[in-house]
């Protein structure tokens, strides 16, 4: 088994963070994982994106040129990773901000209106949860309570009703896709 | 014991920490800062020294210092920074003087750039500084295994007395992995026999970068080269990926090494017999190691991120029994898996055996390899 994931999107929409929970839920799950950062100057204010691979063996390679799928927070990354995206890949994008007309073939491209989803929620920056919730809804690599458990065993609990919402976000992301 | 979700730089800091590491002198380079960062918590905390020095050159001569008066001292910095380190690297090399020094490499020449690279293989394996030395340099290839190598790096210092690098690249640096940290150790509270603590009640001690005379300096370059000999002989460590039955036989460090291995994996799903070596010590290089694998290898590859410097010493080593091609990336490029299979296919084609269409003056000499040219 093996899943490697491309999170990209806008510095401040939370994508570091989103693949780094997704890591320590897998690594608190057994499974080895490597999570790789762009880093310097793409991370103010322009791009950010992060690579995660997760496997039940020793991982080679923390890089991939055609990521099994993708995440796309916002338009450019959309652009960029519908080209990138393995064939028989996932696109997972956020058509909230994403104009850009999906039309690849030979991967499956699922929108998801998340900003929005996170402004329902009350608070927009539930973007990247919601974004999460819908991956693993999609490819299954981990049940959301092993997300769950790794919000509350590694974030910090000095705003316990933070960490609820952050649930409640991951469950809007799966209903918002699933069926 | 439980696991930590880890950047590489943290890690070693917590690793060196955890080693009993006295000192520590930085200066900010990116991609090695977050160590720096680290330390400079990490240590007030623990009552033990950090300074964040004025330039990479003040924090290597004040390790330089540190280390004189037998303490355990480090610094970390990235390509750039290390160059400006150099002379106090040769000073230190020449006193014997036991420091670790972590080098998170990134792309040049000059300020280049903050992307991961493997360009400085020559500048810490051949010359780290003027004089005839070695440091003794360890290239991990995952956050694991540069956590394990901390403490080893302080004992190795300390046991050659000499300098022992780690030399990575941005991508260990910044890379999140699960990691399983070493028990803290005690700090040493005895200083070695031959430290500068003092001379109270004991004959002085003595440590000098210099011998002026000629004849005396060519005896203590003497004494450090058969000291070398002893690291040579002592302290080459590799790790070998299926190569129990390979034909073809890559070789990578580091990140080029890993991202080698998922190549490998993927050419033996295609049939073909591949393996990897990866170097773990860059000097001493495992040379003997890769002579015995020549003997029966069709062909070598070898994948750096770097215009191909490591690839200079599996040549030597390999001393033209099979071809040895190379893959390279350049300014902070990283190769990709595809690319390094693509070359594993390019060298598998090259090397296949010619089957023996009939036979010359009785000569039965199986054409097993070295059918193509290099």
């Amino acid at each position: 088994m093996q899943h490697d994931v491309v999170f990209s999107g806008f510095g401040g929409q939370g994508v570091l963070f989103c693949g780094q929970l997704l890591a320590y839920a897998a690594m608190d799950s057994g499974l080895h994982v490597t999570w790789f950062p762009s880093y310097g100057p793409e991370m103010r204010g322009g791009t950010a994106n992060c690579t995660l691979v997760v496997s039940d063996e020793e991982i080679g390679s923390p890089l991939v040129r055609h990521p099994s799928c993708a995440m796309a927070f916002n338009n450019p990354s959309a652009e960029k990773y519908e080209a990138l995206t393995a064939p028989g890949g996932l696109l997972i994008y956020n058509a909230s901000l994403v104009s850009h007309a999906v039309a690849r073939p030979d991967i499956r491209a699922v929108p998801i209106h998340a900003s929005e989803a996170a402004a329902e929620l009350g608070n927009p920056r539930l973007l990247n949860m919601v974004m999460l919730g819908a991956l693993l809804q999609l490819t299954g690599v981990l049940p959301v309570e092993a997300v769950e458990r790794a919000l509350d065993a590694h974030m910090s609990a000095r705003r316990p009703e933070l960490l609820a919402l952050n649930k409640q976000a991951l469950r809007r992301g799966m209903a918002d896709v699933a069926g | 014991m439980t696991k930590q979700l880890l950047k590489g730089n943290e890690a070693i800091a917590e690793a060196a920490v955890r080693a009993g590491v006295d000192a520590y002198f930085g200066y900010p380079i990116t991609p090695q800062t977050e160590l720096l960062e680290y330390m400079s918590r990490r240590m007030p905390e623990l009552g033990r020294v950090f300074v964040q020095a004025e330039s990479e050159l003040a924090a290597i001569n004040m390790v330089y210092g540190a280390a004189c008066a037998g303490r355990r001292a480090m610094s970390s910095s990235s390509s750039p920074g290390v160059s400006l380190m150099q002379e106090g690297l040769s000073y230190i090399a020449a006193a014997e003087v036991p420091i670790v020094l972590v080098d998170v490499m990134r792309g040049g020449p000059g300020l280049g750039n903050i992307a991961p690279s493997q360009a400085d293989y020559f500048q810490m394996v051949k010359s780290a500084g003027h004089g005839d030395f070695k440091p003794l340099v360890l290239a991990p290839a995952s956050v694991q295994e540069a956590v394990d190598m901390v403490a080893l790096a302080f004992d190795l210092a300390e046991k050659y007395r000499t300098i022992v690098t780690i030399l990575l690249d941005g991508v260990i640096g910044q890379m999140m992995e699960p990691v399983e940290l070493p028990p803290m150790q005690p700090r040493r509270n005895q200083a070695p026999d031959w430290a500068l603590t003092g001379a109270a009640g004991r004959p002085k001690n003595g440590i000098v970068p210099f011998r002026l005379y000629a004849e005396e300096l060519e005896v203590y370059n003497q004494r450090l080269q058969d000291k070398l000999a002893r690291i040579a002989a002592n302290e080459v460590r590799y790790r070998e990926y299926l190569l129990d039955d390979a034909e073809l036989i890559l070789v990578g460090f580091g990140t080029s090494g890993r991202i080698a291995l998922t190549a490998v994996k993927q050419a033996r799903k295609l049939g073909i017999k591949a393996g990897l070596l990866r170097p773990v010590t860059l000097w001493p290089f495992p040379e003997r190691r890769l002579w015995q694998l020549a003997d029966e290898a069709r062909g070598f590859l070898v994948a750096e991120m770097n215009a191909g410097q490591m690839v200079e010493d599996v040549r030597l080593a390999v001393g033209g029994q099979a071809p040895v091609k190379f893959l390279g990336r350049l300014g902070g490029m990283v190769p990709m898996p595809d690319e390094i299979l693509d070359a594993i296919k390019s060298l598998d084609k090259a090397t296949r055996p010619v089957p023996i269409i009939g036979t010359i003056a009785g000569s039965v000499t199986p054409l097993r390899r070295r059918m193509s040219v290099n």
